[in-house]
C-alpha cells in the first residue's frame, strides 16, 4: 500500500538509530516484510521516526469542554480552521475545539492521544466528543482515587471487593486504565479538607489513608492485568516543597508498576513561595534507581493556557492566588474538578522554576524510556507547542538563552543550567513515541517493526529542531498519508483502545443498592454501551488470580 | 482630499465592514476601495454594492447615511480621521489603538471596546458597553478617551482599565461594572448598581444617583485636589467641568473587596 524509502530511520523499539532503512506498509495498515509496488514516498534525507504518542493530555469530556465555554477571550485570537472538503471548522488556541484537536495532533505527527482523566459519570459525553477527534487514535483513564465506593471497601479492608468494583467501573466508562487523582484529597474537600500527607486518615475516613489508596489501587491495577500500571497524580500538587510528599507515594510503590502524571508539578523544593526552588535533583535520582516506574514531565512554557483537573482543592487555591476566572463542576462522589484560565510568566519567579523543573526532568532522568514528553495539556501549555520543548531539549544553546530572560534571583533554586546534556534524535523518538507506546501497553505503537501499526512522521533535516518537529513532510497514520507537505489531505476516523478486565459477576448487583443510593442517575443508565465507542478495540487483560 | 462613503443601500441583515478604517483606505485606490470584502450576514461582498465611494489614498474618511445596521467600522484603528453623518452601529472603533472618530447622531453598543489609545465623539446618544471588555476579556478599554453628550446604555465601562469615559447625559445600569481603572464622568447620573464589582478606578457623578449598600461612605463635602486637573484635560476636548463643587466620596465595592471610588455631587 505504501513504501518510504530512503530515510534516515530513528526507531528505539528495535534499536535502529538513524540508519537507512526502507518501511513497507501493507493494506492493512501494518508494517510487513513483503515489498509492495504501490506509492512509494521518497524520503532521501528525511527523518523517519514513529507517530508521536501521547500519555497525558486532556482533550475531550467535561472538563475541557468546560475550559473551552469559560475562555471565549481565546477564542477570538486564535487559529481559526475554515471548513474544506476533508476537513471540518474549528479553532485552535489553549483548549482546541474536538476537529481541530485531531488536525493540530496530526498536523505535528501525533497519531495516538491519552485522554488522562475521565469520571465515569461523563464518560458517555468523553467518548462523544472522542469519535469527534478525527485521525489519532485514543485511550481514556477511569478517575478512581476518590470514587466513595470504592474509597468505603479499601476503608472496609475489603481489597478483592474493591478490585471488582474498580474492574466495574473502568468496564462502565469503557474505558482503559486507572487515573488517581491526589487520593482522598478530593474527597477530604468535600469536607473543607485536602489530604497533604500520605499518612494521616482522609477527613471523612476513620483510618483510610491517601498512603494505603496508592498501595491498593496500583496493585489492583497490577492485579487486574490492565495493559497501563496505575497512573497517579500525587497528593500536594504544585505545592513548595512537595517533594517529600513525592518520594513519600513513590515509597508506597515499591514493587509496583506505576506512571506519575506531569512529575513537573511534584518536584519542589522550599516552604513557601519565595522559596520554592527545584527538587528534581532527588526525584530523578529515584527514577533512575527504579526501572518499574515511568512518568511524563508535566513541562511548562510561557504564555496564557487554562488549567483543568479533577484536584479541586488545588483548583480553588490557583484561584485565590490569581484572582482569575474560577470553574468548580460537581462530579459527584466520583471525583472533583476545577478549571481556572492560567498565564506562565519568565518574569515570575515560581512560573520560571517550573519551567526549569519540567526540562530539568526531561534531561535528569537519564532513560527516555521512562520520561516522556508531555505538558499535561493544556494545564503546563498547549499540546501544539511541543516543537518548542523540543527545541529546548535539544539545544543547550538555545537553553541558555531561554535561562537569560529569567530573574536574576532564580540562580540557586534550579540546575538547569549546569545541565550539558542535549537529546539527541534516538532521544526524542523515545520520549515521544516508544516510550509513552511501551507505558501504555500498546504494543502496535511506537514501533515500526513488522507487524505494527503503520504510523509514520517523516521530517525534512532542519537545523532549528523547533522549525523541524512543528512541521512534519509527511504525517501517515496507519498506512494513509495524511499530512503532506503541511496539507490535510485526509482526514480519517481514530480507534478508541478500551480494557476489559475481569470482575466477578455479582458484582453488579453488589453495586445497585450502593448506587441507587447516592447517584443522581439510574443504574440501568449508567455504564457506557460499547456501542457508543466508535471503533471500539477491546483489549482482554491477564488476570493472574482468577485465570 | 480625504475619502467620501456615503450609503446607497439599506443593509437587510447587519453588515460587518471592519474595512472601514484609515489604516485600511490609507493605501488604497478608488478601485481597490470599491474591491473591499464586507459581510452582509455570511455573504461576502465588495465595498460598492453598499457604498459610494468618492475619493482615495487618505486617512481622512467621511462616512454618510444610517449606518445603524453597519458595524465594526474603525475597528482597531491607529491613526486618522473618521467623520460619520447619521447613526451607526455596534463595536464602532472597538479596539482603537490611535486616532479620532466623530460620529453626528446616535451610536449602538460596544463603542470603543477593548480601545487602547484615542478619541471617539458621540454627538448623540450611544447604546452599552461603553469601552468595555468584550465577554471573557479581563480588561476593557485601556486608554483614551470616549465622550457620548447624549445618554448611554448598560455596563458603560464594563472592566475598563484606564482612559475617560464621559457621558453628558445619563446612564443605565451597571456603570463601571468590575471596573479595574480609569474615570467615568456621568453628567445626569445612572440608574440602579453604579460601581458594582469594582476593584479600582474612579465613577464622578454631577448628580445625586442611588449608591450600593456595599460601598462605605469616606468623606462628606469633599473636593477632590484632581477635579481642577481632570477641568483641564478635558477643556482641549471641547468638555467643561462646574467649577469649586464639593462630593460625597464613596468607597467600593466592599464585596469584592475593591478600592474604587465613586464621587457623587454633594446636595
Amino acid at each position: 500500500m505504501l513504501r518510504i524509502t530512503g530515510g534516515k530511520v530513528y526507531d528505539p523499539a528495535n534499536k535502529i538509530d538513524g540508519q537507512i532503512k526502507d518501511l513497507n506498509i501493507d493494506a492493512d495498515g501494518k508494517f510487513s516484510d513483503g515489498q509492495c509496488d504501490s506509492r512509494t514516498i521518497d524520503a532521501t534525507g528525511m527523518i523517519v521516526m514513529p507517530g508521536g504518542v501521547d500519555v497525558h493530555t486532556h482533550v475531550a469530556g467535561g472538563a475541557i469542554n468546560f475550559a473551552r465555554a469559560m475562555t471565549p477571550e481565546d477564542h477570538r485570537r486564535t487559529q481559526a480552521f475554515i471548513r474544506t472538503k476533508t476537513r471540518r471548522s474549528g479553532l485552535g488556541g489553549m483548549a482546541p475545539t474536538t476537529f481541530a484537536t485531531g488536525y493540530l495532533y496530526a498536523g505535528m505527527g501525533w497519531t495516538t492521544v491519552n485522554e488522562a482523566a475521565v469520571p465515569v459519570l461523563s464518560a458517555r459525553h468523553t467518548h462523544e466528543e472522542l469519535a469527534d477527534i478525527p485521525i489519532v487514535d485514543k485511550s481514556t483513564l477511569t478517575l478512581m482515587a476518590n470514587n466513595e465506593i470504592m474509597l468505603d471497601q479499601m476503608e472496609a479492608g475489603e481489597y478483592e471487593r474493591a478490585r471488582d468494583v474498580v474492574a466495574w467501573y473502568i468496564w462502565a466508562a469503557k474505558s482503559y486504565g486507572v487515573k488517581a487523582v491526589n487520593p482522598g484529597g478530593v474527597a477530604a474537600w468535600k469536607w473543607g479538607g485536602d489530604a497533604r500527607n500520605l499518612s494521616s486518615p482522609i477527613e471523612g475516613y476513620n483510618k483510610l489513608t491517601p498512603g494505603t489508596i496508592v498501595t491498593q489501587l496500583a496493585r489492583i491495577c497490577d492485579d487486574l492485568g490492565l495493559p497501563h500500571p496505575m497512573h497517579l497524580h500525587c497528593n500536594d500538587l504544585g505545592a513548595p516543597g512537595n517533594i517529600k510528599t513525592t518520594l513519600d507515594t513513590l515509597k508506597h510503590l515499591e514493587g509496583s508498576r506505576a506512571h506519575i502524571a506531569h512529575s513537573q508539578y511534584h518536584a519542589y523544593g522550599g516552604d513557601g513561595w519565595e522559596t520554592i526552588c527545584s527538587a528534581t535533583a532527588e526525584l530523578a535520582e529515584y527514577f533512575n534507581s527504579h526501572p518499574n516506574i515511568t512518568t511524563d514531565a508535566g513541562a511548562v512554557i510561557f504564555g496564557d493556557t487554562v488549567t483543568i483537573t479533577a484536584d479541586g482543592p488545588w483548583q480553588h487555591l490557583l484561584y485565590k492566588l490569581t484572582g482569575r476566572k474560577w470553574g468548580n463542576l460537581d462530579v459527584e462522589n466520583e471525583t472533583g474538578c476545577g478549571i481556572v484560565p492560567y498565564t506562565y510568566r519568565p518574569s515570575n519567579l515560581v512560573n520560571a522554576v517550573q519551567w526549569a523543573c519540567g526540562l530539568e526532568l526531561l534531561l535528569l532522568i537519564q532513560s527516555p524510556w521512562q520520561v516522556f514528553l508531555s505538558t499535561d495539556h493544556p494545564n503546563g501549555g498547549c499540546f501544539w507547542r511541543y516543537p518548542e520543548i523540543i527545541k529546548l531539549l535539544m539545544s543547550r544553546d538555545f537553553r541558555d538563552e531561554c535561562i537569560k530572560k529569567l530573574p536574576s534571583n532564580i540562580k540557586n533554586k534550579i540546575v538547569l543550567p549546569e545541565i550539558a546534556r542535549e537529546y539527541t534524535l534516538m532521544d526524542v523518538a523515545t520520549s515521544m513515541s516508544a516510550g509513552p507506546a511501551r507505558a501504555l501497553g500498546l504494543k502496535q505503537k511506537g514501533n515500526l517493526g513488522t507487524g505494527c501499526d503503520g504510523d509514520v512522521v517523516i521530517y525534512d533535516q532542519e537545523d532549528d529542531p523547533g522549525e523541524m518537529f512543528a512541521h512534519p513532510r509527511y504525517v501517515i497514520k496507519a498506512g494513509e498519508v495524511i499530512i503532506d507537505d503541511g496539507e490535510i489531505r485526509e482526514a480519517p476516523d481514530g480507534r478508541e483502545y478500551i480494557a476489559k478486565p475481569f470482575y466477578d459477576p455479582a458484582t453488579n448487583d453488589f453495586m445497585r443498592p450502593l448506587f441507587e443510593d447516592c447517584y443522581t442517575m439510574q443504574f440501568e443508565n449508567y455504564p457506557v454501551e460499547i456501542e457508543r465507542v466508535h471503533g471500539a478495540s477491546i483489549h482482554d487483560c491477564k488476570n493472574d488470580q482468577d485465570s | 482630499m480625504g475619502i467620501k462613503l456615503t450609503l446607497i443601500r439599506q443593509p437587510t441583515v447587519p453588515l460587518e465592514a471592519e474595512v472601514l478604517c484609515p489604516d485600511t483606505l490609507a493605501d488604497c485606490s478608488a478601485d481597490e476601495i470599491a474591491q473591499l470584502t464586507i459581510y452582509h450576514g455570511k455573504r461576502q461582498l465588495p465595498l460598492s454594492d453598499f457604498f459610494e465611494i468618492e475619493g482615495e489614498k487618505s486617512d481622512e474618511i467621511e462616512i454618510h447615511g444610517d449606518l445603524k445596521k453597519v458595524r465594526w467600522i474603525g475597528r482597531g484603528m491607529s491613526r486618522g480621521r473618521l467623520k460619520i453623518q447619521g447613526d451607526v452601529g455596534m463595536h464602532l472603533g472597538a479596539y482603537m489603538r490611535d486616532g479620532l472618530i466623530e460620529v453626528k447622531g446616535d451610536a449602538g453598543d460596544w463603542i470603543g471596546a477593548e480601545m487602547k489609545k484615542g478619541t471617539i465623539r458621540i454627538d448623540g446618544n450611544a447604546g452599552g458597553q461603553i469601552g468595555a471588555a468584550y465577554r471573557g476579556s479581563r480588561r476593557g478599554m485601556r486608554g483614551g478617551l470616549i465622550h457620548v453628550t447624549g445618554s448611554a446604555g448598560l455596563e458603560v465601562g464594563m472592566r475598563m482599565r484606564r482612559g475617560i469615559i464621559v457621558i453628558g447625559g445619563s446612564t443605565r445600569d451597571f456603570t463601571g461594572l468590575q471596573m479595574k481603572g480609569g474615570t467615568i464622568l456621568l453628567g445626569e447620573g445612572a440608574e440602579i448598581r453604579t460601581g458594582a464589582w469594582m476593584n479600582r478606578g474612579t465613577i464622578i457623578s454631577l448628580k445625586a444617583l442611588e449608591v450600593m449598600p456595599t460601598f462605605g461612605i469616606a468623606i462628606r463635602q469633599f473636593t477632590p485636589p484632581f477635579m481642577p486637573l481632570l477641568a483641564k484635560a478635558l477643556v482641549s476636548e471641547g468638555i467643561t467641568l462646574p467649577e469649586n463643587k464639593s462630593f460625597d466620596l464613596y468607597n467600593g465595592d466592599l464585596a469584592v473587596p475593591g478600592r474604587g471610588e465613586l464621587l457623587v455631587l454633594s446636595s
